[in-house]
């Protein structure tokens, strides 16, 4: 964690400040020598109120997530005897048996492969339409961008029934290519708002620079402009990549073949079958295994994942 | 030099256009057309029937049911998610006790808060919500232990199967998951906002509560209401779908009664398991106007004098 000034986790035991009178010495006090002009009881118990209020948020956002994983390692026994006990030994092949037996290793592939080819899909066509549309005027222009950001506003749902017809007709229905086609075309409305706005902000003089010594439009936007555009790429990046990554309703309608299943859709279909086999403890290392990695992922990059995230929604 | 210019533009603009006709524009045309058709989605013929399909919709029960629950849903989950995230993000950045006489400041921890309360957010909607079916299960679920454990034996709901409290488990759930998307945002916000605005009320005698509501709330108020209709096209749309679908699988898809369905729901059933691809566009175009009739609405609602600073 690459925070400054982040004491370690708060204990849940630390809830009840009340009695506190102050914070931990104050080491220094500060240039003016100000030392809290106003200690009045409001603030001390809405102190302890808001520190209250932060610290049984944290812990419910963090319990459901350690309890998916405690119940990981128990037997299904245990899962329904005693739900809140630690597991009495650690069943480590839980975990072996959901990554083999219930497919989870075929639907994380099939999720990378999907995430892969539609993330870079997304990032070229996105750039280029953004760039031409930030860059040049041409008859049309302004009616493009809004036919393009139009489609942040409608429900996917709407199209989704249609769609499977016009996937069908096309021969892309169930196959990953026709999946990675359908991502990319639902993740075009954002990333071009996104950076067509960030493509205005950029200098224009070193695009004409290099015009003027000769390279192409199309050299100029590869080796110039897109190497500038770096920052606003990541954000809008891992903005895709955590949405493709999580993506459920349109696989769930136009990829039902059990062979292509990609992660969130295996999971449900796992939870499903698994009321007849009663494999819960397997269900649960499968779940707990599609969790870690984005989590493990957003911890690293969490700077970058939230700026990314937030970038869109603050202008 | 103009020639190579057009040339240029064609060639980058035709992969991303034709992409984004055939499977986003066109399907949603399209979608419009068929609504006024008796097309199955399972034969080729259909035949154009004008209203009929919309004149069904009124008479229609569960559309009415599932109209009800997105619209409590566009409503009550914006509301509560946005007021929690309100006050987390000024408690992480204004709420914290004087200290090296800086005259506000978070409260301690506040960027561990901020990771924590993010994580949901990065996880998949599938994900979350098989996770909370499993907590809400009535006989062996985790809430309902912890409740045992606490000595509420008497209080053991059957959270999902019963129609009194399915659709209130499943907004919490989506509250859950996304309070810390919209703590990190008005944080982010809230940063921006200068200090000496606080400084100077803190001198006048202003309360903590006064300056939330005198200086927070108006210089955030474009951000919590970009927020609130971001918010509301997901509960109104896909992550309402997802929730449903998976945490609430009765018999019809919704819960017990029907008490759950939502409208993107009901629009997934009437297609792919009755077979009325028409009707279930139908529904579409409703879901479309309750859309853009909620945007309007939190629009026209916030329009304020827009503050500089």
């Amino acid at each position: 964690m690459e925070t400054t000034d982040t004491p370690p986790p708060p204990a849940p035991d630390a809830v009840p400040r009340h009695g506190v009178p102050e914070e931990p010495p104050v080491r220094k006090t500060g240039p003016g020598g100000r030392r809290r002009p106003r200690r009045s009881g409001e603030g001390r118990t809405l102190n302890a109120f808001s520190h209250g209020m932060l610290v049984l948020w944290a812990f419910m956002v963090v319990m459901p997530l350690l309890w998916a994983v405690m119940t990981s390692f128990k037997t299904d026994r245990e899962i329904f005897t005693a739900p809140w006990s630690l597991p009495a030994s650690p069943q480590f092949e839980n975990w072996a048996r959901a990554w083999g037996q219930a497919h989870m290793s075929d639907y994380f592939l099939n999720t990378v492969l999907v995430v892969g080819g539609s993330l870079t899909g997304t990032m070229l066509l996105g750039s280029m339409a953004a760039y031409v549309l930030a860059r040049f005027e041409f008859p049309g222009n302004r009616f493009l961008y809004f036919l393009f950001i139009g489609g942040m506003s409608f429900p996917v749902i709407l199209a989704l029934v249609p769609l499977f017809y016009v996937l069908n007709n096309l021969a892309l229905l169930n196959t990953l290519h026709g999946l990675i086609l359908t991502y990319i075309a639902y993740s075009l409305p954002f990333t071009v708002f996104f950076l067509t706005a960030f493509f205005r902000t950029l200098p224009t003089t070193v695009a004409e620079a290099a015009l003027i010594d000769g390279a192409s439009h199309a050299r100029t936007f590869f080796q110039v402009m897109l190497p500038m555009a770096r920052p606003g790429l990541i954000s809008v990046g891992i903005f895709n990549f955590l949405g493709q990554w999580n993506q459920y309703m349109l696989p769930t309608v136009l990829n039902t073949d059990p062979e292509r299943k990609v992660l969130s859709q295996g999971l449900v279909q796992l939870a499903v079958s698994q009321g007849y086999k009663g494999d819960w403890s397997g269900l649960f290392a499968g779940l707990v295994m599609a969790m870690l990695p984005v989590l493990a992922a957003y911890i690293v990059f969490q700077r970058q994942v939230v700026a990314g995230l937030t970038a869109g929604a603050l202008k | 030099m103009h020639h190579g210019k057009y040339r240029f533009i064609a060639g980058f603009l035709a992969g991303p256009l034709a992409l984004y006709t055939v499977f986003v524009i066109w399907p949603f045309l399209q979608a419009v057309y068929y609504s006024f058709t008796d097309w199955t989605g399972l034969s080729p013929d259909f035949a154009f029937t004008g209203l009929r399909n919309y004149e069904r919709l009124l008479d229609d029960e569960v559309f009415w049911k599932s109209f009800q629950h997105s619209v409590l849903l566009v409503v009550l989950v914006p509301l509560v998610t946005i007021a929690l995230a309100l006050f987390f993000a000024f408690m992480l950045n204004v709420g914290g006790r004087r200290r090296r006489g800086a005259a506000v400041t978070g409260v301690r921890g506040s960027a561990f808060y901020k990771i924590v309360y993010f994580f949901p957010q990065v996880l998949s909607i599938a994900i979350v919500a098989l996770l909370f079916q499993f907590a809400y299960n009535p006989g062996n679920g985790a809430i309902n232990a912890g409740l045992r454990a606490v000595g509420l034996d008497s209080v053991q709901p059957d959270w999902l199967g019963d129609p009194d409290y399915a659709l209130w488990s499943v907004m919490a759930v989506l509250v859950w998951c996304t309070v810390g998307f919209f703590v990190v945002l008005f944080s982010a916000g809230m940063s921006s906002i200068p200090l000496d605005f606080y400084e100077a009320a803190l001198l006048d005698g202003a309360s903590r509560v006064t300056t939330f509501f005198r200086i927070t709330l108006p210089l955030l108020w474009d951000t919590v209401q970009s927020g609130w209709i971001y918010m509301g096209i997901l509960a109104l749309g896909a992550e309402a779908f997802a929730v449903v679908q998976i945490m609430t699988v009765g018999a019809n898809g919704g819960g017990p009664d029907y008490s759950t369905t939502v409208l993107p729901l009901y629009v997934y059933v009437k297609a792919f398991r009755d077979g009325q691809a028409a009707y279930a566009t139908t529904i579409g175009v409703a879901l479309l106007v309750v859309t853009l009739a909620f945007a309007a609405v939190v629009m026209r609602l916030g329009r304020r004098e827009r503050l500089e600073y």
